[in-house]
Formats: C-alpha cells, structure tokens, sequence
C-alpha cells in the first residue's frame, strides 16, 4: 500500500516537473491571433501551457524588463540597441493592417476615400466637417453629411498608435512638426477609447466618427473602413491582397535586430498603413524554457499560420520565419 | 498579569496606529516616486498644461482643471437633488419616506463601473443625439454671448458634462443619507414651535431646520466631493480621454484619476514619475477634503447624539 503511494507522489512529481507554463503579455494589435494559438498550442502539446494576456505594447514592455513573463508582446519596433541595452530578443511574428474606420450614415462600407493630405489634415483637426471641400473633391460620388468629425484615438500608450502615427508623419510633414510619432503622442484633436476594442466601441457610437484600429477588430465590430491613398497614389481597400502587397516589400536582409517599419510601402496594390507585430525575449530565458519557446515558435510559423490567415493577418514569408528560428538558436 | 496587560496593550496600540502609519507610507512612497517630476519641473508642473510623451514633457494642470470641473458640475446638480430628497424623505409619512429612503440607499450599492457602462451606452448616445443638438442646433445657446465659452465648440456625447451627470448620481446617496441625518436631528420641539408660530413647511426648512443643521449640510456636500474627485472607472468611460484644458461643458478632456488609470500600465520613465506626482496632487486633495468634512461633521456631532 505504502509503495503504491509512493509510486503515485513520483509519479506526480515527474509530471509535474514536465509541465511548463509559458506566460506572455503585450500587445492587443495580435491578440486575437495569439489567443487562438496559445489555446490551440496548449491543446495539442502535452507539457506545455502557453497564455497570452492583451495588455498593451508598452506594458509588455515593462512586464518583460521586469522578468514577470515569459514572452512579451510587441508592435512599437526596437532598434538593436534598444534590444542589447534591456538584454532582449526580438523576433517579428505576423504582419498586419491598421485601417481607417469611420462612422457616416449613407456612406457605404469601403466607399470614402481619404487621400493622404486629408486624413493627416483630419487627425490634426484642420478639416473639421465631414462636406469640407478637401472631402468632397476626391469622393464625387458620395452624399456627405453637414456633419461634425469626431477624431477618435488611443487613450493608452500603444503599438498600433505608434505605427499610425509615424505613417502620419512620414505623409505629413506638418504633423511630423506638429506631433510626431510614438505609441503615445499629444493628440491635436478628437477623444481618446481604451485599447482597439475602446477605439471601435467610441467610433461606433458617435455619429461623424474616425478613428484608427487593427483590422481584425474593424471587421468583428462591423465599422466601415476607408480607402486610403498609398504611395503610389492609388486609392485601395484593406484586404489581405494589400496587406500581403506592403509585407512582400519588407526588406529583411537589411533589418538589424528585426527593425522593420512597414508603413507607406511602394507598389501599386501596396495598404499603407501596415505594421509588423513582434514577440520580445529575455536573453537570459533558462534553457528549458527557451527550448518550449522556440518550439511554440516554430509552430507558429508552420501550423499557426492558416489560423493567422483566417483572422486578416500576414504570415511571415518562410525565409524569415528560418531566419527567425536560426536567431533563436544562437 | 501585569505583562500580559502591557502586551495586550502594546498590540492594540500597533493595530489602532497601523492606518495611520499606512497612510504616512502612501504619502512617502508617492513623494519618492514623484521626485523626479518634482525636481525636473518644479512646482511649475502644478500650471503647466502640455502633457506630451512624445517629447517627455508633462504638466498637471489638465488634469486638475478636468477633476474640479467635473467634481463642480458634480455639485452643481446633486446638491439640490440630495438637499430636496432628504428633506421629503424627513417629512414624508413613513410608509412613503422608508422604501424611498431605502432606494436612495440603494444607489450607493452599484458599483462604479456600471454606472460607467451605463454612461457610455445609454447617456452618451442620448445626448449626443437629442440633448446636445436640442441645446446646440435648436435653442441655439452658443451664439447667445458666452455661449460658445460655457459650452464649448461642437458635441460629442462624451466629455465634462456627461461625466459630471454621473457623478452626481453617484455621490447623491451619499450627500442625501447625511442631510437626512441632519435635518432628523433638529429637535421637535423647534420645530413644533415654528409650526405653532403659522410657519409654513419651506420657512421651518430654511430658518430652523437648515440653520439648525447647517454644518452638517457642509460636511455632506464635502463627502460627495471628495468622492467625486476620485471616482475613476464611471468617469474614463466618458470623459473623452483628452489631454486638453476644458473649452466649454460639451468638450472632451480627463480628470485625474482618468488619466492614471488609462496609462499607468503603460508608463516608464518621467510620464511614469509624473503620474506618481498626479496621484499625490488628488490623494493631497481628497485627504484636505476629507478633514475639512470630518471637522465639519465633528462641530454638529454633540446635536446628533453621538457623543
């Protein structure tokens, strides 16, 4: 009898010692993706746990230098010093789109055009109508209310407001002036909705709304989205073709440290506002668990990837996820 | 004997003095953590209004001016909602006066962020589309001179106004349950007097009863205040979220404990120490609040039998 419970206590010893839960936190811009994985991953994987907490870009950030979490969550790209200063591994996870939402009764979804001009002179507050003649050249066809826009954008410090904002300043040089870019910025106009999900939840209330957020939330949260004007100058809807077209055109050869800006890309079908999502790493992870790590990793890139389709998000081309798995290694 | 009556002693004394000690340690860790901010701007920060991460440039005084005009608008309304209220509830008869004064009670049970969710799916909506383009479109109250000043430029739904209609629901139990104590106290035979003397309801109200009870009515209002300065999850839903000065009561901005809440998490470095600073400036107000509250409600305490 004795033994038995012996037997047993060991048993559940080793099992155990086996269990490894891997914990991550970050960004909202991949959450739906990540949740999905995790979940699957988990499921699948005996031994292995993996979750993911949406929390923001910047808390990750913190959560990661503080060594609370296994894995954090990035979009808000950091240059290889910033990386060897925090004694931190970048690695790039999933492309995806950051679109233009709008709230405007009558206007059918994808219709409204917005050309660059006019969607930083929005987002400053200098067109404050929505049948300001700036509007209303490049939309003929369109009946645009006599209304009031309300500019909606991140209360928090995010990713996705990072990538918006340094597209905003590189078509703008008035607001590069004026603003600038950065995950947090001092908003010339509009209100502030917590997280995507806060931003979608604001514009969908208010009547002459627009306001910025990952597409995968756009599309559960039924808002019109916008066509915007690329850097070819022509006007293109958010679908997994233009977002694919931006992340074909990333240069990862010459990307120290997996910096990569992905916003204003060149090429006729090219989405401009497109953002890469990162997961960071501490340097000093204890071997198993970088192990478990690279193993999730790897089956990101392989199985995860249909999943990542399905929600409107880019897999990374195969090239990179090696060389991602080669870094890893080191 | 002796020893266990002085350890007795000792470990109620530790235990009495240990909120006390709390509090100091808030003060102290808040101060600490603010020092950068402090030493960076200086008082300055107190007026100073650019909050730009961007540029790690922050000053305080949106935030302060957004907490005092909600808090005020706050006021504005339930004072004389909770003044009106307590003084049925004192002279209605009693099968009337106990469920209503229980409802009242009732509003203080619902916890903050539903008031919250309420807010931004009910009154925003209401407001943006049939309140505000009534008092804007219609009675056309901005072109009227110092229109624009008082409400501001445009509607949204969210902002100071929404915010302070909020509040003020949220601290009229609070205000109401204390002036009804107030008025209860006055002793009847004052009151019978004024009656036998031909007065009506209303002149026994505002010369025996509120004269009566005035300090009392003070440490109320300043109960609700001190609620209001703080309340965080109802006002974040419908503020506005906006690092601006209030334009108008129809303008977006933050408060305070808005401002902390939507990015603390997020923060390092100065904004990081400047939201600490932020955090001191509210507990400093709130606490200057609550002891000019409590020093009220002590003055009337010997009239209300709790001696």
């Amino acid at each position: 009898m004795l033994k038995h419970i012996v037997l047993a206590l060991l048993a559940a010893g080793s099992i155990a010692q086996a269990e490894i839960a891997l914990t991550g936190a970050g960004a909202s811009f991949p959450a739906p993706v990540y949740q999905k994985w995790t979940y699957s991953y988990s499921q699948q994987t005996p031994g292995t746990t993996v979750t993911y907490q949406s929390i923001g870009s910047g808390a990750g950030i913190n959560q990661i230098k503080a060594g609370t979490v296994d894995f954090a969550g990035s979009d808000n790209p950091l240059t290889l010093e910033q990386q060897q200063a925090d004694a931190l591994v970048q690695v790039p996870m999933l492309t995806g789109g950051v679109v233009v939402i709008v709230n405007l009764r009558g206007v059918p979804n994808g219709q409204l055009k917005l050309s660059k001009d006019v969607l930083a002179r929005i987002f400053l507050g200098d067109i404050k109508y929505w049948n300001d003649k700036a509007i209303a050249a490049i939309n003929p066809g369109l009946r645009l209310p006599k209304m009031k826009i309300t500019v909606v954008h991140r209360a928090d410090s995010s990713g996705t407001s990072f990538i918006f904002t340094n597209y905003l300043s590189k078509i703008s040089a008035d607001w590069k002036q004026k603003v600038g870019q950065g995950s947090a910025v001092k908003w010339p106009v509009g209100i502030g909705g917590q997280k995507n999900p806060g931003v979608c939840n604001n514009v969908a209330r208010i009547q002459g709304a627009i306001g910025y957020t990952e597409y995968t939330y756009a599309v559960e949260a039924k808002l019109n989205c916008a066509m915007l004007e690329n850097a070819d100058g022509q006007y293109v809807k958010p679908t997994m073709e233009t977002f694919t077209a931006s992340a074909s055109c990333a240069d990862w050869d010459n990307a120290p440290g997996f910096y990569m800006e992905l916003t204003n890309i060149p090429g006729a079908k090219s989405w401009p506002i497109t953002g890469v999502t990162y997961i960071l790493l501490r340097k000093d992870m204890p071997a198993e668990r970088r192990e478990a790590m690279k193993e999730y990793i790897s089956w990101c890139f392989d199985e995860g990837a249909a999943a990542a389709t399905e929600l409107n998000y880019v897999p990374l081309p195969e090239s990179v996820a090696e060389k991602v798995e080669d870094k890893l290694d080191d | 004997m002796q020893q266990t009556d002085t350890i007795f002693r000792t470990t109620c004394l530790l235990c009495a003095s240990l909120v006390g000690l709390l509090m100091l340690g808030i003060f102290i860790q808040l101060g600490m953590h603010s020092a950068d901010t402090w030493s960076r701007f200086g008082l300055s920060f107190l007026w100073t209004q650019d909050w730009d991460p961007a540029a790690d440039l922050y000053g305080a005084w949106p935030n302060i001016a957004g907490t005092l005009l909600t808090t005020a608008i706050a006021l504005l309304i339930a004072i004389p909602l909770s003044f009106v209220a307590a003084l049925f509830v004192t002279e209605a008869p009693g099968w009337l006066a106990k469920p209503l004064s229980h409802c009242i009670d009732l509003l203080a049970a619902i916890p903050s962020v539903i008031y919250g969710m309420w807010g931004l799916f009910v009154l925003v909506p209401l407001l943006q589309e049939h309140v505000q383009p009534f008092l804007v479109d219609e009675l056309r109250l901005t072109e009227l001179p110092g229109g624009t000043w008082l409400l501001g430029e445009g509607y949204s739904g969210f902002g100071f106004f929404t915010a302070g209609i909020i509040l003020s629901l949220m601290i009229l139990p609070y205000m109401s349950a204390i002036m009804r104590d107030v008025f209860r106290m006055t002793p009847p035979m004052l009151r019978e007097s004024a009656y036998g003397l031909g007065c009506t309801r209303w002149e026994t109200t505002r010369d025996v009863i509120m004269r009566y009870g005035i300090r009392g009515l003070l440490g109320g209002i300043f109960i609700g205040m001190g609620r209001a300065l703080g309340e965080t999850m109802a006002v974040l839903f419908v503020i506005g979220n906006m690092m601006d000065l209030p334009a108008g009561l129809f303008s977006s901005g933050t408060t305070i404990a808005a401002t902390l809440a939507c990015n603390f998490a997020e923060a390092d470095g100065l904004q990081l120490s400047a939201l600490f600073a932020l955090g001191l400036i509210l507990l400093l107000m709130s606490f200057s609040i609550q002891v000019a509250a409590q020093y009220y409600l002590h003055l009337t305490r010997g009239a209300r039998g709790e001696r």
